[in-house]
């Protein structure tokens, strides 16, 4: 158990993330924002983390039900996140002709 | 050693994620993004679940079965109800952040007071008001974009309905700044449900009064708060994942939003507090104006005399499921040496891309998917503009009328072409409860009906018409 919580640099983290996603997510296709949506659905399934934490340590059943529901939830957005941007990417055809990927 | 395994673990996770958003940026590359980002999360979890604090196994496994059993049926949704999905998706996260950010409170009141530093209790607020009014406004969007009976569709307001709603977030935050003052007074555990109950109670007022045409922008927003929500988790378990993932989630969310706004040349206040379509007045003074009508051979003729034919979908060509039939008038008029483009206003449909995706669905390349400001510089070449089901993003009272709720909004410039074919169901005005313009145009025909039949309708004309 870490005692003393490095603020700043955690706040810096936030701050440069930030900035990358920015700078990543300016740059997606406008034709894919809708799949866009729905990975960042899956992304944001990263609660999961917190909630194994909460669900598997040695603590009150109480607290331990609560981190279950997290899991839970989260869980259903990872897996309902990917599969169906998976699903809806398999739609963006550049032709009806099956042809070789164009390295660019 | 283990410390070093999770924290690399993470490290790895962290890149996988912004290669995932990255390759997003064209389709050719876009699966591979799906393929990094499970791989990121395997890492994630993975690496969460071999660390020895975690020793109650068997509740996460049936968390996670559990998760999956809900989560496979989601993901095969039709395409139409891919916008209430994706709301759904966003109240589960709001409220997976809010659960986690009250069990750790009261953990760490019961069994490590001195844990609840100052910086932790503000993430943890921050943490659980973003997460519960996340969950409550998610349920509701996803409620009204479903249509469920007692979700009110219109916009629902009140007087002081801008002044309660601050009120109710100013209340919260100012329990929430007495708890993080006093986070092991007697009283803070009955004080903490308060904050959950004002922030769930304001999630649903926040979307109360917020219309249909809104929905992209909110979606967008609510997508920003749940990644925010994250982030909070992140800083109140100090781990770095959790930050930089939900700050990715945020950005994206905070970028689609900006874009919806720009779309309909409005702000962030102005949708959240703005209650779009409630002061309009519906104005009668249009009654003497008459539309043309065209049949469906004089239609059918002109479409496959024209060199590049545009046609313009909008929400009301997936409601009467005919985009499938458009795409047989796009192989029809492909096969007679037509250029055939789509015109895709950034809110035509329910969320953002939605469009797209639904014409994507229906087997039409995406290469003849245009953007609208890359569309609009070829329009007055156009020799046939088709409206589908489209109404406000092609009113040219955005452009000229000062007057109309909709002034300033770009639009797609279907005035422009040479002829403008437009099929309407019925003569009423369209979402935002505005006349257009464009039907009255002396280049416009109107074939009325609805929109599967009548461009079924044309294809049959044209097929009919064909030497073979």
């Amino acid at each position: 158990m870490i005692e003393s919580t490095d603020y700043w640099s955690l706040l810096y983290v936030f701050v440069l993330a930030a900035f990358i996603g920015l700078g990543v997510i300016r740059r997606v296709s406008r034709l894919l924002h809708t799949p866009l949506m729905s990975i960042t659905n899956a992304i944001s399934g990263i609660a999961v983390i917190g909630s194994i934490i909460v669900t598997g340590g040695d603590y009150p059943t109480g607290i331990r039900i609560m981190g279950a529901i997290a899991l839970f939830a989260s869980m259903t957005n990872i897996v309902s996140g990917f599969l169906i941007t998976d699903r809806m990417l398999k739609m963006f055809k550049a032709d009806r002709k099956p042809k070789p990927d164009d390295k660019s | 050693m283990n410390t070093a395994i999770v924290q690399l673990s993470y490290l790895v996770a962290t890149v996988l994620f912004i290669f995932a958003l990255h390759w997003m940026n064209a389709p050719l590359t876009a699966r591979k993004g799906v393929f990094a980002g499970v791989g990121a999360m395997i890492l994630a979890i993975g690496a969460t679940w071999i660390q020895p604090d975690i020793v109650h196994h068997g509740w996460i496994v049936l968390a996670i079965i559990a998760g999956i059993l809900v989560g496979v049926p989601l993901s095969m949704v039709p395409l139409t109800a891919v916008p209430q999905r994706t709301a759904l998706s966003h109240a589960f996260g709001g409220l997976a952040a809010g659960l986690v950010g009250t069990a750790k409170y009261y953990l760490w009141f019961s069994e490590g007071p001195e844990q609840l530093t100052t910086f932790r209790m503000v993430a943890i607020i921050i943490e659980i008001i973003l997460g519960y009014l996340t969950f409550t406004g998610s349920l509701m969007a996803a409620g009204k974009l479903q249509e469920v009976r007692w979700i009110p569709q219109r916009p629902v307001t009140y007087p002081l309905q801008n002044l309660t709603n601050v009120g109710l977030l100013g209340l919260a935050s100012v329990v929430g700044v007495a708890l993080t003052l006093n986070p092991t007074a007697a009283w803070a555990p009955a004080l903490f449900p308060v904050v959950i109950l004002l922030a769930l109670v304001f999630g649903v007022l926040l979307i109360i009064p917020i219309g249909g045409a809104d929905m992209p922008t909110v979606i967008a927003i609510l997508n920003s708060y749940a990644g925010l929500a994250a982030v909070a988790m992140g800083f109140v378990l100090d781990n770095k994942l959790l930050i930089t993932a939900g700050a990715l989630d945020g950005a994206s969310g905070l970028i689609l939003a900006i874009i919806m706004c720009k779309a309909m040349n409005r702000s962030f206040l102005n949708v959240l507090f703005g209650a779009f379509g409630q002061t309009q007045q519906a104005k009668t003074e249009g009654s003497q104006k008459v539309y043309k009508e065209e049949t469906i051979e004089g239609g059918g003729q002109v479409l496959e005399q024209a060199n590049l034919v545009v046609i313009i979908p909008g929400y009301g060509m997936a409601v009467a499921q005919a985009q499938h039939k458009v795409r047989e008038l796009y192989d029809q008029l492909k096969k007679r040496g037509v250029s055939v483009k789509f015109a895709i206003h950034p809110v035509a449909g329910r969320m953002p891309g939605h469009m797209n995706v639904l014409l994507a669905e229906a087997n039409i390349p995406y290469t003849d998917l245009v953007e609208m400001d890359e569309i609009n510089s070829d329009m007055p070449q156009c020799d046939v503009a088709l409206v589908v089901g489209a109404n406000d993003v092609v009113n040219p009272a955005a452009r000229s009328d000062k007057t109309s709720p909709i002034y300033g909004m770009p639009i797609i410039d279907a005035d422009k072409a040479r002829t403008v074919f437009a099929i309407k169901r019925s003569k009423n005005p369209g979402f935002a409860g505005i006349d257009n313009e464009l039907y009255f145009s002396e280049r416009t025909w109107m074939l009325f009906g609805d929109a599967k039949n009548v461009v079924g309708e044309l294809v049959k004309q044209l097929s009919g018409s064909a030497v073979h």
